[in-house]
C-alpha cells in the first residue's frame, strides 16, 4: 500500500517537472546554429512562406511565435554558460561568453611589422650589434660620474669649448669654431634628412609588392595604378579599341609597352660612338670569357651569403657572434665561387678576405 | 613625391594619439557605423536613419544633412567620409522613383567599400509607433537570423554576415544575463527579408532557465533585395585573414584528443626510492649504533684522531 502511494508521489512530481520544462522547451526539426560569443543563433529551418504571405496581424503573430521560439532557445543556451556573481553574493549574475566565432572581415588589415632603416640593414649585413652604454661615465676632470650626454656631460660640452685645435694642413686663419658648428650643423641635418627618407621609404614598402589583382587597399602608387589601369584597359578582344575612354585619355589605346616608342639613333651624325659601340661588341663577341656585371655579380653573392647565414641559423640556436664572424672563419669557401669568374677583373693582391672586394665593387 | 606619398607626421601628443587610434591594430576596436542621408530622402528613409542611430548609438554617426552621391557608381565620397569619421560600416539611404525608399548598408575594408548590397523598405514601423518601454542605449541585441536562404544564397549569406557585422556591437568577454533584453530577428521568406526588434521579457518558469516573452519595440522593417556589390573572393579572404598574433601560443607537450580530453607530458627526475619516508613506526627506528654508523659511514673518523 505505501509503495503504491510513494511510486504515485513521484509520478506527480516527475510530471510538474516536465509541466515546468515544457514552459521553456521548444521543438525544432534542425537544431540551430550558436555563435554564444556575438549572442547570435541562425536557423536554418524554412518558416512557413505560406502562412507568412496572409495578412499583416496574422504575418505579425506568426513572425513574433517565430522569433519567442528562437530567442527561447538562446537564452536557455546563454543561461547554460558559466556564470558566477559579479562584486560578490548580491551582484548580478554575469556568464562568461567565449570568443566569438563566425567569421567577419577585419576593418583594417593587420599592422604590419616597420621595415628596417638602412642603418638596421646594414648592420645585419655586417653583423653589427647594439652595444648597450651607461648613461653614466666616469669624468676624469671633474672626478665624478657624470651623464654621457645632455646637460652637464662628462667632459664638457664640445661645442663650448673654448679651445680648438688647428688640424695639421689647415688653413691659420680659417675660423675653426665656426667649422666645428657647421659640420655639427650639417651632421644633423643630414640625420634629419635620412630619418625622413627612411620614414618615407617604410610609408611606400607597405604597397611595394606587385599585386598581380590589385586590391583596392592599402596606400597606392601612382605609377602602378597607372601601370594596372593601361593593362585593363588594352586587355579586351579588340585591344583597348571599343573601350570607353577617360576625359583626359587620349583616343588611341595605348600599346603594351606602356605607350613607348621605338627609338633609333641618327643615321648620320655621331661617328665616333658609334664606332666605340660597334668594336664593344665585337670585343665582346670575341671574347671567350663571359661579360661580368660587376654591381649584380656582387649582389648575387653578398645574397648568397646571408642565404648560407639564415640556413646555418635556422637549424641550430642563434649563434653567439654574427656574420662577420663566421665570415672570417671560412674565407677560403666564399672565395673560391667567385674567384674563378672574378679572376680578370682583379689584381692579384686583392685575393684575401670578403670585406676588400666588396668595396671595390 | 606626390602629395598622398608625403608622411604625416603629427606635431603634438595629442595628435600624435589621435593617429594611433586609426592605426590598424592587432585587436581591432569596434567598427562605428555611419547614417548617411542621401540627396533626396523622404521621410520614411530619413526616420529608419534616425531609428538604427539609436539602436546603434554609441558607435554610430549620423550624416543628416544632403548628401547628393550615390554609393553604386561613385564610392569616392563614401571613402571619403569613412576616412574622415574613421567608420567601417555604412548605411544609406535615398529616394526616387525607379528605387523608392532605397537603403544601402555596406562595409569598408582598409577605407575602401568591401560589400554593399541595396535593399528597398516595403513597410517600416518606427520606435515611437510602438508605445512602450524601450532599452537602453547601447544594448548587445541578440540577433537571430531564420530561414533556410540565409545559408543557400550567396548574396543572402553575405547579407547575414554583414547584418551582424552592422549589428552585433562591442565583442566583450562576459555579460549580465538580465541584461539580456533586446533582440532582433532577421527572416528570410519569399524573397523578402522581415526584420523585427523585440524586448525580451523573462517571466520565471519554475527551472533555472527563465521563459522568454517578446513584445514588440522597433523598429521594424519589410526589406527587399535589390543591386548588390559583393567583394570579389580574393578581397573577401584577404579581409578575413587574421594576423598571426592573434592566435594563442601553442603549449609544448600537452594535446588534446577528440572527447576534449588533456594528455600531458611531464619529465621527472627518477626518484630515489631509499630516502622514501614511510610509514614511522617504533621498531623500524634505527637504533643509536646504526645512526653514528650512517653519519661516518662514508668517511671513517681516522681524520678526528689525525
Amino acid at each position: 500500500m505505501a509503495a503504491v502511494r510513494v511510486e504515485a508521489v513521484l509520478a506527480a512530481a516527475e510530471e510538474q517537472e516536465a509541466e515546468k520544462r515544457r514552459s521553456i522547451t521548444v521543438e525544432k526539426e534542425l537544431e540551430l546554429e550558436y555563435d554564444l560569443g556575438n549572442l547570435l543563433a541562425m536557423d536554418r529551418n524554412p518558416p512557413p512562406a505560406a502562412a507568412l504571405r496572409g495578412a499583416g496581424p496574422r504575418r505579425e503573430a506568426l513572425l513574433q511565435a517565430l522569433a519567442r521560439d528562437n530567442t527561447q532557445l538562446l537564452v536557455s543556451q546563454l543561461w547554460e554558460l558559466p556564470a558566477e556573481r559579479a562584486g560578490g553574493a548580491g551582484g548580478p549574475l554575469v556568464a562568461q561568453l567565449p570568443e566569438p566565432t563566425f567569421p567577419l572581415p577585419r576593418e583594417k588589415p593587420p599592422p604590419k611589422p616597420r621595415p628596417p632603416t638602412r642603418w638596421e640593414q646594414f648592420a645585419r649585413l655586417k653583423g653589427i650589434r647594439r652595444k648597450k652604454k651607461t648613461s653614466l661615465v666616469w669624468d676624469e676632470q671633474a672626478k665624478e660620474w657624470r651623464r654621457r650626454w645632455g646637460y652637464r656631460r662628462a667632459g664638457g660640452d664640445p661645442s663650448r669649448a673654448w679651445l680648438a685645435e688647428v688640424p695639421a694642413g689647415a688653413d691659420p686663419e680659417e675660423d675653426q669654431f665656426a667649422r666645428l658648428r657647421r659640420e655639427k650643423r650639417e651632421r644633423v641635418a643630414r640625420n634629419e634628412l635620412n630619418r625622413l627618407r627612411n620614414l618615407a621609404r617604410a610609408h611606400r614598402a607597405g604597397s611595394a609588392v606587385p599585386a598581380a589583382p590589385l586590391h583596392p587597399t592599402g596606400h597606392q602608387d601612382r605609377d602602378e595604378l597607372r601601370r594596372v589601369a593601361r593593362v585593363a584597359r588594352v586587355s579586351t578582344a579588340s585591344l583597348g579599341r571599343f573601350q570607353p575612354r577617360l576625359p583626359k585619355e587620349p583616343a588611341e589605346p595605348p600599346s603594351r609597352s606602356g605607350g613607348k616608342k621605338r627609338r633609333f639613333e641618327p643615321l648620320l651624325g655621331n661617328l665616333a660612338a658609334e664606332r666605340s659601340r660597334q668594336l664593344e661588341l665585337l670585343r665582346d663577341m670575341g671574347s671567350k670569357k663571359p661579360v661580368l656585371d660587376i654591381t649584380r655579380a656582387v649582389n648575387k653573392q653578398l645574397r648568397q651569403e646571408e642565404a648560407e647565414a639564415a640556413a646555418a641559423n635556422k637549424g641550430k640556436k642563434q649563434s653567439k657572434r654574427g656574420k662577420r664572424g663566421r665570415r672570417q672563419q671560412r674565407p677560403g669557401r666564399s672565395s673560391k665561387k667567385s674567384g674563378a669568374r672574378r679572376q680578370p677583373q682583379q689584381k692579384p693582391a686583392g685575393g684575401g678576405a670578403g670585406g676588400g672586394r666588396r668595396k671595390k665593387a | 613625391m606626390d602629395a598622398l606619398d608625403r608622411v604625416v607626421k603629427p606635431k603634438t601628443k595629442r595628435a600624435k594619439r589621435f593617429l594611433e587610434k586609426r592605426e590598424p591594430k592587432l585587436n581591432e576596436n569596434t567598427k562605428n557605423a555611419m547614417l548617411i542621408r542621401g540627396g533626396n530622402a523622404n521621410l520614411t528613409v530619413t526616420e529608419v536613419l534616425k531609428d538604427i542611430y539609436a539602436v546603434k548609438k554609441p558607435f554610430a554617426v549620423l550624416y543628416k544633412r544632403k548628401n547628393i552621391t550615390r554609393p553604386f557608381e561613385d564610392q569616392t565620397s563614401l571613402e571619403f567620409f569613412s576616412k574622415k569619421s574613421d567608420c567601417s560600416l555604412f548605411l544609406f539611404g535615398s529616394h526616387n522613383k525607379k528605387r523608392p525608399n532605397n537603403l544601402i548598408i555596406g562595409r569598408m575594408f582598409d577605407y575602401h567599400v568591401l560589400d554593399m548590397i541595396e535593399l528597398g523598405v516595403e513597410k517600416f514601423v518606427s520606435l515611437k509607433d510602438i508605445k512602450n518601454s524601450k532599452c537602453p542605449e547601447g544594448t548587445k541585441p541578440m540577433l537571430i537570423f531564420a530561414g533556410d536562404m540565409f545559408d543557400v544564397n550567396e548574396e543572402y549569406r553575405r547579407l547575414k554576415s554583414l547584418l551582424i557585422d552592422f549589428f552585433r556591437g562591442p565583442t566583450v568577454p562576459s555579460i549580465r544575463l538580465a541584461g539580456l533584453e533586446y533582440v532582433l530577428h532577421f527572416t528570410a521568406v519569399d524573397g523578402k527579408i522581415y526584420m523585427r526588434s523585440y524586448k525580451v521579457l523573462l517571466k520565471k518558469s519554475g527551472c533555472k532557465i527563465p521563459r522568454i516573452e517578446l513584445e514588440e519595440m522597433g523598429p521594424s522593417l519589410d526589406l527587399v533585395m535589390r543591386r548588390t556589390h559583393l567583394a570579389s573572393d580574393d578581397l573577401y579572404k584577404l579581409s578575413l585573414k587574421q594576423p598571426k598574433g592573434l592566435k594563442p601560443k601553442k603549449k609544448k607537450n600537452i594535446s588534446h584528443d577528440a572527447f576534449g580530453t588533456t594528455y600531458g607530458q611531464i619529465h621527472m627526475q627518477k626518484q630515489d626510492l631509499s630516502k622514501l619516508q614511510t610509514r614511522k613506526m617504533k621498531g623500524l627506528r634505527k637504533r643509536p649504533a646504526e645512526k653514528s654508523a650512517e653519519d661516518g659511514g662514508a668517511t671513517p673518523k681516522k681524520s678526528k684522531s689525525a
